[in-house]
């Protein structure tokens, strides 16, 4: 097995705000550097919610457990500080920020990520050939940070960023949702690129359109904030045609 | 802003971490240039007939200078402080010297001017400045001008730029009387009243028919005295078809006593001509700013307002355009930034007099620290303007919940031939995009920072580079003060 990457122990949590109920219970889960694993499971069985309890969502607090990326304890890690150390979450809904262009805010980031000034001409360079590896129009980095975008276009810029910012580690939140055919097409690329690098990717779904075109190396299951079942690739078939009742009590 | 919502909800997170800091003084402009008492010729404190025929008789007025500063104090006498915008209680006229002048004559090499306002002029980046992008440049210190340079290919185009002083007197004395606070006249309210009393310095500029001025001028505006007045009068006249940029900047060191600004801009827009006006103030947090500014167009006439309001512990700031001849335009465009301790009252007037006359406000207010930011404008558009059209649109983005931003948006609408609009939004940081922007590696201050670079973007763009510059830096400068 590769070297572990992301490593979770009995990690329980749930909502920060007072009296807020627990959503995921003794989750246990290990990740090998350049492994592709996927998190099935039926809306509300909190898959997003771990997914932003490894970036550091301040939504969320951790009741009881550890979080492990590259062999560092990173549970009181700051989020900012865990993206430096290369994890990235691709949301389910990006945020709009008006009046910050999605070129501006890519160069803030790497700039804050590596501490150093961006070299402009490198940094145009790259934005060059990762827009067409992913064949988008060259005028999206020139608008607003999703302002405007529609689901599709949002989810694109999304991959775009991680392909930009070269984490270790992908979380793909629901990615895939509600795409038509063409963001589909260059969400898929986006992840196949990343995954030939050597990327690690954690894929959070309900439907599988995305992984057709992916080698996925481990399956989970979760029912209720528990990780219910785990296997390999063939699990995600094996979902797909008997669902998740075979698994709920 | 996606995150913007009519209600206020309570921002905890912004709470824990924030509004526990003091004002921090802001190094750039808060540096205090040393002043010898013997180099400077100051008046009484207060305001008195003794006083305005004192400061007539040191700037060698014409008499009809004199007799006007003395109908104008006669006004100001009469007139009530204003009573529907913040308190002014703190301001005492007795306590304020309406009159400083420097013991230096206004120089064209700032290396002639003496060592300490040279240098005060040097840290604000003016002399750079002007030798990479102005085309003229005027520096005020106190109550006169100690700069005033225009460049030789400009002069020759037959610009004139020139100090008010000088413009009295001169070959445009006649022009300068038949426009002198015509726009606003001393009766519009107490404080104009008061510019016209005690006003000291300022520019006068005037561009002639068909002209294109590629490159725009400058004034700056330094007030240095402590318990001090700056009234500067600013008269320009951009005659048929051409075209100019004026900026004005203004700033001051921050004392323990009441700073007073009342100065007045009065713009004619000539047929067909386009006058853009940007002005970035930062006054200190002791100043309050009652300034008056307005324009007048003429058929076809452009004015262009661009304002960032950061400094001053008051500000009453509405520039007013008038839309006179038909066809005419108006665009406001500003940002106001109050943090604590700060009351600033701003906003645009629009009134549409001619025909198909159009207007766009475009505002963008943030407060943070407990400080207070109104937007207040009036659009009026009269019987005979038909076919005008206006719209307002006014945002707000308060930083934490002991901060307050009020909507002030007035219009009068006297023709049912007329298109006009309006949108107002407030709103906070949302967390969401913070934590958004912080899962690519940007920290939680640089992410709200960038949040309200953003938002102010609009009008920042509208800047030259480097006042856009200065004004990013500005929000920077007041979102680490905590």
């Amino acid at each position: 097995m590769a070297e572990t990457i992301l490593e979770i122990k009995d990690l329980s949590a749930g909502i920060a705000q007072e009296d807020g109920g627990e959503i995921l219970h003794h989750i246990d889960l290990t990740v090998g550097s350049g492994e592709t694993h996927v998190l099935m499971g039926h809306n509300g069985a909190g898959k997003s919610t771990l997914g932003n309890v490894i970036m550091g969502s301040p939504v969320y607090k951790v009741n009881s457990g550890k979080i492990f990326f590259d062999g560092e304890d990173i549970t009181e890690l700051s989020v900012d500080a865990r993206a430096k150390k290369g994890i990235f979450l691709s949301f389910q809904n990006p945020l709009e920020v008006p009046g910050l262009s999605l070129e501006a805010f890519l160069r803030n980031a790497i700039r804050e990520k590596t501490g150093k000034p961006v070299k402009i001409f490198q940094f145009k360079k790259r934005m060059e050939e990762v827009l067409k590896l992913l064949d988008m129009d060259p005028s999206y980095v020139e608008r607003d940070l999703n302002v405007g975008f529609s689901g599709g276009e949002k989810k694109k810029a999304e991959i775009f960023q991680l392909l930009m910012l070269e984490p270790k580690l992908a979380i793909l939140d629901e990615t895939d949702s509600g795409l038509d055919v063409d963001a589909v097409r260059t969400v898929s690329k986006g992840i196949e690129i990343f995954q030939k690098n050597g990327g690690t990717l954690l894929i959070i779904t309900h439907s599988t359109r995305i992984l057709d075109s992916l080698t996925v190396d481990h399956t989970h299951v979760l029912v209720d904030g528990k990780i219910v079942a785990q296997g390999d690739g063939s699990l995600v078939n094996e979902i797909n045609e008997g669902g998740y009742s075979k698994y709920i009590k | 802003m996606a995150e913007m919502r009519g209600d206020t909800p309570i921002d905890i997170s912004e709470d824990r971490s924030k509004g526990l800091l003091n004002d921090v003084e802001r190094g750039l402009y808060d540096f205090i240039d040393e002043e010898r008492e013997e180099d400077f010729y100051k008046v009484d404190e207060g305001l008195t007939e003794e006083i305005v025929r004192q400061i007539s008789q040191e700037k060698h007025d014409p008499d009809w200078m004199l007799e006007f500063r003395l109908k104008s104090l006669r006004i100001y006498n009469e007139l009530k402080v204003p009573n529907w915008g913040p308190p002014i209680d703190g301001l005492d006229m007795a306590r304020i010297v309406t009159y400083v002048r420097s013991k230096t004559d206004m120089k064209a090499s700032w290396e002639e001017l003496p060592e300490d306002i040279k240098n005060a002029f040097e840290k604000l980046g003016i002399p750079q400045a002007e030798r990479e992008q102005l085309a003229g440049v005027g520096a005020q210190y106190d109550s006169e001008l100690v700069y005033h340079n225009v460049r030789k290919d400009v002069e020759e185009q037959g610009v004139v730029y020139t100090d008010m002083e000088s413009a009295l007197t001169g070959k445009y004395a006649d022009m300068v009387r038949e426009h002198f606070m015509k726009l606003v006249p001393p009766t519009d309210h107490k404080f104009a009243a008061l510019h016209g009393a005690v006003w000291s310095g300022g520019s006068f500029v005037y561009v002639p028919p068909g002209t294109k001025v590629d490159i725009p001028l400058q004034s700056y505006f330094r007030l240095n005295a402590p318990g001090a007045g700056q009234f500067e009068h600013t008269l320009i006249i951009v005659d048929e078809g051409s075209d100019v940029h004026f900026i004005e900047g203004c700033s001051a060191p921050k004392y323990n006593v009441a700073n007073l600004h009342a100065g007045c801009v009065e713009l004619f827009v000539g047929k067909n001509a386009h006058l853009r006006y940007s002005t970035i103030e930062n006054w200190s947090k002791n100043m309050y700013n009652l300034n008056t500014k307005r324009a007048i167009c003429e058929e076809g006439g452009t004015i262009e307002w661009i304002s960032g309001s950061f400094g001053s512990h008051e500000s009453y700031l509405y520039p007013t355009s008038v839309l006179k001849g038909d066809g005419s335009h108006a665009e406001f465009t500003g940002i106001t930034f109050a943090g604590k301790g700060q009351n600033l009252d701003t906003g645009a007037r629009m009134v549409h007099l001619g025909k198909n006359t159009s207007s766009f406000i475009d505002t963008k207010s943030i407060c943070k620290s407990g400080g207070i930011s109104t937007y207040r404008s009036s659009v009026e558009i009269r019987k005979t303007a038909e076919g005008a059209k206006a719209s307002v649109n006014c945002g707000s983005l308060m930083l934490d919940s002991i901060s307050r931003s009020d909507t002030v948006p007035a219009m009068d609408i006297r023709t049912d031939k007329a298109d006009v609009g309006h949108e107002a939004k407030i709103g906070r940081i949302s967390d969401d995009a913070v934590f958004y922007m912080m899962s690519r590696g940007i920290s939680e201050a640089e992410a709200r920072a960038m949040i309200v670079s953003g938002f102010a973007n609009p009008v920042s763009k509208e800047l030259p580079l480097e006042y856009a510059a200065e004004m990013n830096n500005l929000i920077k400068l007041e979102m680490e003060m905590g």
